[in-house]
């Protein structure tokens, strides 16, 4: 296809279309397929975003795995957030609660966001979450402290060679991008 | 010549508004020198830290801009402007055509340089310093904890990229619109070859760093979050998209080096150069291939087996057509009627020093082996013996081999000899303690280390001061040559040189092949 009847402009046309495709391609494909594959694979730790439905399964009591938690305060976040029990033992298919203690210490008005890692890598498509306090913000008044559910269930196919699996969660304060959503409204 | 030839305009108006392709070649030679000289400080002030144990110079978050801008000027600033120098003085004259097919834009192309490296250098005069997070600007310390320097940094690789796309299309539609006729591409010279991929490697990438830096950009400034976590962003998406850009950079910057090599081994062999079709299909398939090797440089970012499996048989793969280039090179030089001039030593000692830095490559592409290696001294000595002797050596070569015909002066040998056994020795003491401290784990990017370590740096440190110096020799040899050399005449400078680069008058008048050329068919690509 010839897009100018001069050649050399033809090649100038075709290769700054490229330029434009390829800067492009940066943002409308690396970045939403580099989400996709790690939502579909399940690698890099990611968890899912959404809540899990629990399909109903025999839960394996022959079976026990440890499951830790691990609470992290991102930069310089002032909340106090800790796991309420930092280790539990759970069989694979039955469902699990646990809370996790935040308190905002400050006068302000906050909002937080935690974000969930699960260790190994491999046993993130494996670990369930059917509430969790990660899917939504959290905002707390100040001098307030709150009790934040998660229910869980580990799968019954997690690989038999991992015995324990670490959910980490850091917690980020984005107080300043829901302000400024509300305010461009 | 027709009766209207002109020479060139007179004064500083010459260089700003040129649009003639000797002239713009020159200044980017020139100002990629420039350029070299100035990475080359910043890397004798990390030599001269690391002299010894302890802090002893510079702060610590000094000697982190120095490795930071090290790194960017020398293969932003030094290292692809001096090829593109070259593309420009040789690919018009290598194929018959009178210029490059966008004059204007070339001239474009060069002048946003130099403003694009002052962007640069001024952030070390800014308020909470220059970039300090490597070359590779890994966020979220590019985003997140960066000086706000930062920002300079972003327009200023803007800039760059810019030039290297306007050359890069310059240089495309010249090759595949000017050539003289009868200058089939199987008959083109191995130097325009390789040049023509790498440009199509830059068209390709150079887009994707600029997004890159347009997203930190954005996160820094507009409230995204791509590579922030707390937004839903991901700081290992920012090391995908970097060496999805990062991997063909290092081709980009070593495929031109091998078609110099391709030229002058040929030449002072007196053998046409040994399999010349494989060695454009070679070229093409490592361009291809440094497309889907860039996680090799991430191993350790907890990727799942499967990817650390394919990314390690990929990059192994990238050996093969690499080791036919090797081979063809040996095998033009057997039994040849060789000779050793200084662009003949250093292209030898690109072919050893790069193969070594082939070998340590391929022992880092080994996905176990490399969780060990992964940013240790071991890999900055890898990607030296690649860069510096590779392209960094294959441009000193091309530099020697055709400064006589740019110029009509004669260089002097025995003070080229001399540069080369320096910059040999010299650099070989300089990086090659580097891969033992590295297998024994010292850090890269550190500004102090154990004890243990001790005797490598101070050698190490040594190395680079008598490698840097022989470039002060280098700088002379070629101004003594330009102002004061020993005339010649001949078109063909050295005998055994072959295309059509030696069949115009030396030195090269300012407009050459207003009359394309009659090729000679005996000759197929010179």
């Amino acid at each position: 296809m010839r897009l100018s009847a001069d050649p050399t402009t033809d090649t100038v046309l075709k290769l700054v279309t490229v330029v434009v495709a390829m800067f492009a391609f940066v943002f409308v494909v690396m970045v939403p397929l580099y989400n996709v594959l790690c939502d579909a694979l399940g690698i890099n730790g990611k968890t899912s975003a959404q809540a899990y439905v629990a399909a109903p399964a025999a839960v394996d009591t022959e079976r026990s795995v440890t499951v830790q938690f691990i609470a992290t305060n991102n930069d310089s976040m002032p909340w106090e957030f800790r796991p309420q029990v930092t280790s539990m033992a759970v069989h694979p298919g039955a469902a699990n609660d646990t809370v996790f203690f935040a308190a905002n210490p400050t006068m302000q008005h906050m909002v937080a966001q935690a974000i969930p890692s699960v260790s190994p890598a491999r046993a993130a498509e494996y670990f369930h979450k059917t509430e969790c306090f990660c899917f939504n913000q959290q905002p707390l008044e100040g001098q307030s402290d709150t009790l934040m559910p998660l229910q869980f269930i580990v799968d019954q196919d997690l690989p038999k060679d991992i015995k324990t699996i670490t959910l980490s969660y850091t917690l980020f304060d984005v107080t300043d991008r829901v302000s400024e959503r509300i305010a461009s409204r | 010549m027709g009766d209207h030839h002109h020479g060139p305009a007179k004064g500083i108006t010459r260089w700003l508004f040129t649009t003639n392709h000797k002239d713009i070649g020159t200044m980017y030679l020139w100002f990629s020198f420039a350029m070299f000289i100035l990475g080359g400080t910043f890397a004798m002030i990390i030599r001269a830290e690391l002299f010894q144990p302890g802090m002893q110079l510079v702060e610590p978050g000094f000697f982190n801009q120095m490795t930071t801008l090290h790194g960017l000027v020398m293969v932003f600033g030094a290292i692809m402007p001096s090829f593109v120098g070259l593309a420009n003085w040789l690919i018009p004259m290598m194929i018959g055509a009178p210029d490059m097919a966008l004059p204007r834009m070339n001239n474009w192309s060069f002048w946003i340089l130099p403003p694009g490296f002052l962007m640069l250098a001024s952030t070390l005069f800014m308020e909470g310093g220059a970039p300090a997070f490597g070359w590779t600007f890994y966020a979220p310390l590019s985003t997140t904890y960066a000086a706000p320097s930062v920002t300079f940094f972003i327009f200023a690789i803007h800039v760059l990229g810019a030039s290297s796309i306007m050359g890069s299309i310059n240089i495309i539609a010249t090759v595949m619109n000017m050539r003289a006729p009868g200058m089939t591409y199987m008959k083109m010279p191995l130097f325009v070859w390789t040049w023509l991929i790498t440009a199509f490697l830059l068209v390709a990438v150079m887009p994707v760093l600029a997004g890159a830096v347009t997203m930190m950009l954005m996160d820094i400034h507009f409230g995204t979050s791509f590579f922030s976590a707390a937004g839903g962003g991901d700081p290992v998406l920012f090391q995908h998209i970097f060496w999805f850009f990062g991997h063909p950079e290092v081709y980009i910057i070593i495929l031109p080096a091998f078609g110099v090599v391709s030229q002058i081994i040929p030449a002072f062999s007196r053998k046409p150069l040994f399999g010349y079709a494989s060695m454009v299909y070679a070229t093409a398939s490592i361009a291809f291939l440094s497309f889907i090797v860039w996680a090799h440089h991430m191993y350790t970012v907890g990727m799942p087996v499967a990817g650390e499996l394919f990314f390690m048989y990929a990059t192994m793969l990238i050996a093969v057509p690499t080791g036919v280039k090797v081979f063809n090179w040996i095998t033009t030089m057997w039994r040849g009627a060789l000779s050793f001039e200084t662009p003949m030593l250093f292209c030898i000692g690109f072919l050893v020093l790069f193969t070594i830095g082939g070998f340590t490559g391929l022992m880092l592409s080994i996905a176990p082996a490399d969780f060990q290696y992964h940013d240790t001294y071991f890999v900055v000595a890898h990607f030296h013996y690649v860069m510096v002797a590779g392209a960094v050596f294959s441009m000193t070569a091309a530099v020697y081999y055709w400064l006589p015909k740019w110029s009509g002066r004669m260089y002097n040998e025995t003070m080229g000899k001399v540069h080369f056994w320096i910059s040999f020795i010299g650099f070989n003491i300089t990086f090659f303690p580097q891969h033992f401290v590295g297998l024994a784990g010292m850090p890269r990017r550190i500004p102090d280390y154990a004890l243990q370590f001790a005797d490598f740096n101070m050698m190490s440190s040594i190395g680079a001061f008598i490698y840097g110096a022989s470039q002060i020799l280098f700088l002379y040899n070629v101004l003594a040559t330009i102002i004061a050399g020993k005339k010649v005449t001949d078109e063909k400078v050295w005998d055994g040189a072959e295309g059509l680069e030696w069949t115009v008058p030396t030195p090269a008048p300012y407009h050459t092949f207003e009359v394309p050329p009659k090729l000679d068919p005996a000759h197929a690509h010179g």
